[in-house]
């Protein structure tokens, strides 16, 4: 960054507090910016929670998205923004509602506390430009909206930022983000030059007088707060000593993707999985690797299988309904033995379901679906580090056991942001050169090992190896099978390759006392919460662990071990099961969450589940909750 | 996209071959079907041209003609009804040392997959692309197809097709980037041999509709096209196919087409009756999306690992001290 560009105040300027002022020392804090979209809020708590991982705390941001693409200004359902949850220790989750949220009209307020992600005695700063608005029912419907919400227990603080903003710049519609931002620097006590920096680095590809625009923005900011509000904040922050890497899931997954070594990546768009592909359009070209963009999910799906069956292996990115495209074609790449790396930025569904939305609700489908048995690899992310391993991880596996890995990420993993430890790179995450070398006499390319299912590919270029893979049932040579043993010697090595990885791998960890009242399980992206639930309760003196599965297909040994030390187990998941309460609900006809029905179906344990698919990442606090009824259910709160 | 070692494996030498190293197995299509002419003429292709067989794969969907691969003693890729294309365009985006041949039927191009057909007319990748159009779905035993003439009768139209067929030629022509059109038919040998050498020496999507005869479920139908060679319209052109003398002799009814003209390519197109056979289109100058985004630079771990540092720098928070 262009250091040159960005004049700094002495430090000791912007650390100087007005002694009028006490400074509350937190541990943690959830803030939230909201405006309309174009307005430029996701960009302010996007540098909020670059600024504060500069610093040394632990972040966790989320985006606010509305669901249009362009919702009417000033509408309750048109919230955009972040949500930024600093720490002084590591955060690994969005955490429970807001504590302080910024916001630059009353009605995209609203909507968030009517969606009651504020905490009861949120602070909010709110622009107050609407009191004088020309047209009367905007006038009117800011004043009954701020006098209601100071009634029901809020601590409003009106702040003329148009007013402050439109001293420096003409349209302040595109400038009071910065000014927003200056102000939270200011109340949690956050470094100004750390925050001209970032900036630098935000408007890097624009003209220098933008930058310098913004800096006077984000000080004005800063300066208005320590002027004029009388209270302010500080986290605790301690610099990691390592250097760290800000990302988001999908950046992580494309970084992983370029660390893997894969050439081709083919995709069409959808959300939440397309910004992982634009990231990657753009630095994919560093290192020669193409972004496919296809006609459709199919021929993106097809695409990659025809570059992985000719080279290295390939990788396709997609969400529910891409997915649900895909399946037919992954079936291929399963009969055929073509090694293949399928991302799943899971969304709601079924069908269109809600697009941007955190969802776990694909992970049967994943398991069982094409049509057949169709064993494959799934793997789930639980943090944004692991989102960058998972790409290596699955492309090694792909190529060693020639198999299809899916990689089931979601929405939530997609845009929360959370530092973790620069990679080091290794040679040893890319796959060997093609082996280009004329086959031995005699070879096959379907030699199933007995014992493992395993047989080595016979790819193009390689004299004496050709062949015609197929779709088709085939025997060791890819002849296409008419004896009826052959479909069952197929369908036995393409299940034993998966018990063949199942004995690599480890018992998962589980997180708390070996033995205890209550076992939680989970997957994905639900992992901060859950152990920070956990976490919670046994400082409280509750015997609760957890365990949490990274491989769902194959699971790991030592589960069915684990599940013995505990009274009872209980999953949480992120996708539908019925309320045993419901009327119509009883035990014939429950439909339980994905892992819990299959980890009954594999160990025989009467485990109990419990889900919820609002569309937002589960609350710690919420979980709190469920265990402590579970507690009670095993008779030992 | 292949990385130091696999391009100094590329060998620069040309066995010489026979027919034999290119053949396989023994067809399994009916009794005259078109699928084995097609068969004989990209095995002499193969020959002729001293293909090596571990450099050439066959790509193909699923139907009577997507059984070609499985004949052909090179690489094959039998893939997903439909799905022939896309899966072509992967093995030449990922190895463009290879040559690339796709076989599919009329419902596997036309109807299932229309899409892919439409796009990779755009992309214009360099493959030889052969449509078996036999005008059913032979397979799945005698449904219509989008090219079944109206009024065909099939286990799905009773009463006969109610819709005009499609025309494989003009839908081609009329996407933007099309490089290569040709027609050929199944029962002209010679010719067809011509078009399919041509295709493959045109750099880009050489498309050729071959009109396939299928004996098992449409016996007659190609019939009074057989018997009357003057309901074939030859192309004869010196950037196209030529006419030996004793073809010519037969087939009487000739033009002198330019394949460079699009407008009369396209007239010629529409033409249902007399059949035309030969290149239509032909245009050298349309680049090929696998060049487009070809990368010269060997993707060695040096080049990643750089790249990677590179991307990471945009998102280090370096420890005090240690700013970049
Ligand atoms: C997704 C899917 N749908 C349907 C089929 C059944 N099917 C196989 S081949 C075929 C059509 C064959 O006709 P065509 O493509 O013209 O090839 P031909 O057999 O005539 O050479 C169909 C419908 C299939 N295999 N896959
Ligand atoms: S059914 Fe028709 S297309 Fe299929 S093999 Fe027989 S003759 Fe050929
Ligand atoms: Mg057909």
């Amino acid at each position: 960054m262009d250091k040159a560009a960005t004049p700094r105040l002495p430090k000791a300027a912007t650390r100087e507090t007005k002694p009028r002022k006490t400074v509350r020392r937190l541990s943690e804090h959830v803030i939230e910016i909201i405006s309309d979209s174009g307005e430029g809020a996701q960009r302010c708590g996007q540098s909020l929670g670059a600024i504060a991982a500069r610093m040394g705390n632990g972040v966790w941001t989320v985006e606010i998205i509305p669901a249009e693409i362009r919702p009417p200004a000033r509408s309750v359902a048109g919230a955009s923004g972040n949500r930024i949850r600093i720490g002084a220790g590591r955060v690994t989750n969005g955490g429970n509602e807001s504590d302080l949220v910024v916001a630059f009209n009353e009605q995209v307020l609203l909507g968030r506390v009517q969606a009651r992600e504020l905490k009861p005695d949120c602070r909010i700063l709110l622009e107050s430009m609407w009191r004088e608005d020309r047209d009367p029912r905007v006038a009117a419907s800011y004043k009954e909206t701020y006098d209601r919400l100071v009634a029901a227990g809020y601590r409003v603080t009106e702040i003329p930022m148009e007013r402050e903003c439109h001293k420096l710049v003409s349209d302040s519609r595109r400038g009071k983000n910065m000014f927003a931002l200056g102000l939270l620097c200011s109340l949690y006590s956050l470094d100004l030059g750390l925050a001209r920096d970032q900036i630098a680095i935000t408007f890097g590809k624009k003209a220098e007088s933008v930058i310098r625009t913004n800096v006077l923005l984000l000080e004005a900011g800063y300066a208005w707060a320590e002027e004029n509000l009388d209270f302010k904040f500080e986290i605790p922050a301690t610099r990691s000593d390592r250097p760290q890497i800000v990302v988001n899931g999908n950046t992580a997954l494309a970084l992983g993707t370029i660390a893997s070594g894969i050439e081709i990546c083919a995709m069409y768009p959808i959300t939440p999985a397309t910004s992982a592909s634009h990231y990657l359009s753009e630095a994919f070209a560093r290192v020669g690797g193409v972004v496919h963009q296809a006609e459709d999910e199919i021929a993106a799906c097809a695409f990659a299988i025809g570059a992985s069956y000719a080279g290295k292996c390939a990788l396709t990115i997609t969400s529910g309904p891409g997915y649900s495209l895909k399946q037919e074609a992954i079936g291929l790449a399963v009969m055929a033995e073509i090694p293949l790396v399928v991302v799943n930025v899971q969304r709601g569904g079924p069908s269109t379901g809600q697009p941007t939305k955190v969802e776990q609700g694909d992970l049967l489908t994943t398991i069982f679906g094409s049509h057949g048995d169709a064993p494959k690899v799934v793997i789930a992310p639980s943090t944004i580090e692991e989102c960058f391993y998972a790409v290596i991880t699955a492309r090694k596996i792909a190529e060693t056991f020639n198999m299809v890995v899916v990689i089931l990420s979601d929405a939530n993993l997609s845009s929360s942001q959370q530092p973790f430890p620069r990679p080091v790179f290794q040679e040893s995450w890319l796959a060997p050169p093609l082996d280009q070398s004329p086959v031995p006499e005699g070879a096959k390319p379907y030699e199933w090992d007995p014992e493992t299912g395993l047989a080595e590919r016979l790819i193009p270029g390689r004299p004496g190896g050709m062949h015609t893979v197929t779709g088709l049932a085939h025997d060791t040579a890819s002849h296409v099978a008419y004896d009826p043993d052959i479909n069952h010697q197929g369908l036995r090595a393409r299940s034993l390759k998966l018990a063949s990885l199942q004995r690599t791998l480890k018992p998962p960890p589980l997180f708390g006392d070996p033995t205890g009242d209550l076992l939680v399980i989970g997957w994905g992206s639900t992992r901060g919460a859950i152990e920070e639930a956990v976490a919670a309760m046994r400082e409280n003196g509750y015997r609760v662990s957890s365990m949490h599965l990274t491989f769902l297909q194959p699971m790991p040994p030592g589960i069915k071990e684990a599940m013995a030390g505990f009274k009872k187990v209980v999953t949480i998941e992120g996708n539908w099961s019925d309320d045993p309460n419901d009327a119509m609900i009883d035990e014939s006809n429950r439909r339980l969450s994905a892992l819990a029905m299959l980890l009954r179906a594999r160990y025989l344990v009467d485990i109990e589940c419990w889900t919820e698919v609002k569309g937002q990442p589960i609350k710690p606090n919420t979980i709190r909750r469920v265990l402590m009824e579970k507690l009670q259910e095993v008779g030992k709160p | 996209m292949t990385t130091g070692a696999t391009e100094c494996l590329l060998q620069l030498y040309s066995d010489r071959h026979e027919l034999e190293d290119y053949q396989k197995g023994v067809p399994r299509w009916c009794p005259g079907c078109g699928d084995n002419a097609i068969l004989a003429a990209v095995q002499r292709l193969c020959r002729d041209e001293g293909l090596r067989p571990e450099k050439t794969v066959f790509v193909s969907g699923i139907g009577c003609s997507s059984r070609l691969p499985h004949y052909m003693r090179t690489y094959g890729f039998h893939g997903i009804h439909g799905r022939a294309l896309p899966l072509a365009e992967g093995v030449r985006m990922s190895r463009p040392d290879l040559d690339v041949f796709v076989n599919m039927g009329d419902g596997d191009c036309c109807s299932i997959g229309a899409a892919h057909w439409i796009h990779a007319i755009r992309y214009n990748m360099n493959m030889t692309v052969m449509l078996h159009d036999n005008q059913i779905y032979g397979l799945t035993k005698k449904q219509a197809s989008p090219t079944s003439p109206i009024g065909l009768r099939s286990n799905t139209t009773p009463g006969g097709a109610v819709l005009e067929a499609l025309n494989p030629l003009t839908v081609t022509l009329g996407v933007q980037n099309a490089s290569f059109v040709a027609q050929a038919v199944d029962w002209i040998p010679d010719v067809l041999y011509q078009i399919v050498s041509a295709a493959f020496h045109h750099r880009g999507f050489s498309f050729i509709r071959i009109v396939q005869r299928c004996p098992e479920w449409l016996p007659k139908m190609m019939d009074p096209w057989l018997q009357d060679p003057s309901r074939v319209l030859m192309l004869d052109h010196e950037d196209g196919i030529r006419l030996g003398p004793d073809l010519a002799r037969v087939y009487k009814n000739q033009e002198k087409h330019d394949p460079s003209n699009i407008h009369r390519a396209r007239e010629i197109a529409s033409t249902l009756d007399p059949i035309p056979v030969g290149v239509l289109f032909r245009n050298d100058s349309v680049p090929c999306y696998e060049d487009l985004r070809h990368d010269d630079r060997l993707r060695t771990a040096e080049l990643i690992g750089k790249g990677l540092d590179a991307e990471f720098d945009k998102f280090t928070v370096w420890p005090e001290g240690r700013e970049a």
